[in-house]
């Protein structure tokens, strides 16, 4: 597939303000003593990225003037069902932050952000994982790794927000919380990794086309320039490329933060906190770039040769 | 539709069950009483794209819009085309066989394309199996083309809207066309008859006897997308006043 910018921003950002807003929650239902200040800036942090989120939404369709009738279709598509639970994650999480405000303690309010946070990861990743042809996708992994990588980012976020306002007493708590969250997701999205490493896909040109031979080539495409079949599903990047992205999301999105956090709860160090966030950041980019670029469409093999 | 409608939020289950219960699919369908579909012979199409030009015009030229054609005369021309024609080589040479496979919207008896649609701008109607787009409702999103393995659908690029093969739905229905004129226009245009064109569902009819009598296949059959459209395979011809067989080792399955 071609990565979309738009979805790629939409996915790591809402993600990462999942992660945030459940860390949050959490910590309220903990008990923990949380900050007037800190916690403005947490949930002012966390409803500008679903807020950037949800404009990045509108950038990947071609008539955003009709993006309300994407609610319709609740009962069959995981797209419509992303599309009602996001608005009303935002509005819980405002309706929580106001509460807050207004000194309103409940339990009600983080327990129904943590159930529409849980439920937006689960339906982002269905959009993917319910498309039985794209074999990379259709895995429970990929539910597991966004929910993982969107928790992972989230806390990392936590941390350095708490590490900067010298929230020492949540710091205690949910830095170790952030390590332990990325080397889990690191370490299920390897699993991801390998396995589709191992992928067999089941079309084949001989399928495609019906034409038992084994030996068959595609002489032409039928045109001679481009078409949307051959840009929206091929990335075009070589496959040089292709494997150092691949590599650098490893290295930025899971080996690097670990090692930083490990350092920053060991020293104790804002810096190391602070330097995490700043290398996770491009690496979840890269993390979800990847994740749509290794998926490989089988519309592909019937746009092999222009000739 | 109602019913249709019914089914489909009875397959939409909650999660957690089988892998099949969480995949994108619609139905498991009521047999429709109709099915319109396309029958390609690969023993007589010649590559000719006839039926891509014609499918063309007639689509450019009807009351949805023009279908988009961007740079027409420049280097690097685009545009929307509901039908392809694509030439594969099977065997190795000197013993080739080239096979011209034309390739639109197969209409799939269970579409993967419209149960993700989050409009419900892509349906697939119960009176003649027909999978189309409402022009009106479509946001873009371009979910669909991704739903579909045979990559049937194109994004119009001046309209911004979802686009694909109708079986000329404003043509077949069109009763102030003479009768023989109430096909599609690739099957008009078609000069050796490579297309036919029919209701699959209806037994005796032409479509189907040629499927049953002349072993019509699906195109990726592991997918269980169930297309309308099939294709006849290249027959093995006897040769005149011959004993042996002079037929192609390769192009389509036997």
């Amino acid at each position: 597939m071609n990565p979309a910018f738009s979805v790629i921003v939409l996915t790591t950002a809402s993600g990462a303000a999942q992660g945030l807003v459940v860390t949050l929650a959490l910590a309220a239902l903990a008990g923990l003593p949380l900050a007037r200040d800190f916690t403005n800036i947490a949930f002012g942090t966390a409803e500008a990225l679903l807020l950037l989120g949800l404009a990045a939404s509108f950038g990947h369709l071609g008539r955003p003037e009709r993006a309300w009738r994407a609610v319709l279709m609740w009962r069959t598509s995981w797209l419509s069902r992303e599309v009602i639970v996001l608005p009303a994650f935002i509005g819980v999480v405002a309706a929580w932050w106001l509460a807050r405000r207004h000194g309103i303690d409940t339990p009600l309010l983080p327990l129904a952000a943590i159930a529409l946070a849980a439920s937006l990861w689960y339906c982002t990743a269905m959009i993917y994982a319910c498309l039985r042809f794209i074999e990379e996708w259709a895995q429970p992994l990929t539910i597991v790794n966004f929910a993982l990588i969107g928790l992972s980012s989230g806390l990392v976020l936590a941390s350095a927000l708490a590490a900067s306002t010298g929230e020492q007493h949540l710091l205690r708590v949910i830095a170790p919380g952030a390590l332990a969250a990325t080397l889990a997701a690191w370490f299920t999205r390897t699993l991801a990794l390998r396995r589709n490493a191992a992928l067999k896909p089941r079309s084949t040109l001989q399928s495609a086309t019906g034409i038992a031979a084994s030996t068959l080539v595609q002489k032409s495409m039928g045109m001679s320039a481009g078409s949307f079949n051959t840009r929206e599903f091929f990335h075009r990047a070589s496959p040089a490329a292709f494997r150092q992205v691949k590599a650098a999301f490893i290295v930025l999105a899971f080996a690097l933060p670990s090692l930083l956090l490990a350092w920053a709860v060991a020293a104790p160090s804002t810096t190391g906190f602070v330097l995490a966030l700043a290398v996770q950041v491009p690496g979840l980019l890269a993390e979800r770039w990847f994740f749509f670029a290794q998926a490989r469409h089988p519309q592909n093999l019937y746009y092999q040769v222009v000739s | 539709m109602i019913r249709w409608l019914k089914d489909l939020l009875g397959s939409a289950s909650p999660p957690g069950a089988g892998r099949g219960e969480r995949s994108a699919r619609a139905v498991p369908a009521e047999t429709l009483a109709k099915q319109l579909a396309l029958v390609i012979d690969l023993n007589v199409c010649v590559g000719c794209h006839a039926c891509v030009t014609s499918c063309k015009q007639w689509n450019t030229s009807g009351s949805a819009g023009p279908l988009a054609d961007e740079r027409p005369y420049g280097a690097d021309p685009t545009g929307t085309f509901f039908n392809r024609v694509q030439t594969y080589e099977a065997g190795t040479f000197p013993a080739t066989d080239t096979i011209h496979l034309p390739k639109s919207c197969l209409h799939c008896a269970d579409p993967p394309c419209v149960p993700v649609c989050p409009t419900g701008a892509s349906y697939k109607r119960k009176e003649d199996g027909i999978v189309l787009v409402d022009y009106d409702k479509c946001i873009g999103c371009k979910y669909c083309a991704w739903a579909c393995p045979y990559g049937a659908r194109e994004l119009d690029e001046e309209r911004q809207v979802m686009t694909k093969c109708t079986l000329c739905v404003d043509r077949i229905h069109d009763e102030r066309l003479p009768k023989a004129e109430r096909k599609p226009a690739c099957v008009s245009a078609c000069p050796t008859g490579a297309r036919l064109f029919g209701d699959v569902n209806d037994p005796d009819s032409e479509v189907s006897v040629a499927i049953r009598e002349r072993g019509g296949y699906s195109l990726m059959p592991e997918w269980d997308t169930r297309p309308a459209n099939q294709y006849l395979p290249r027959r093995v011809t006897a040769q005149a006043g011959g004993a042996c067989e002079a037929g192609p080792q390769a192009g389509g399955r036997p």
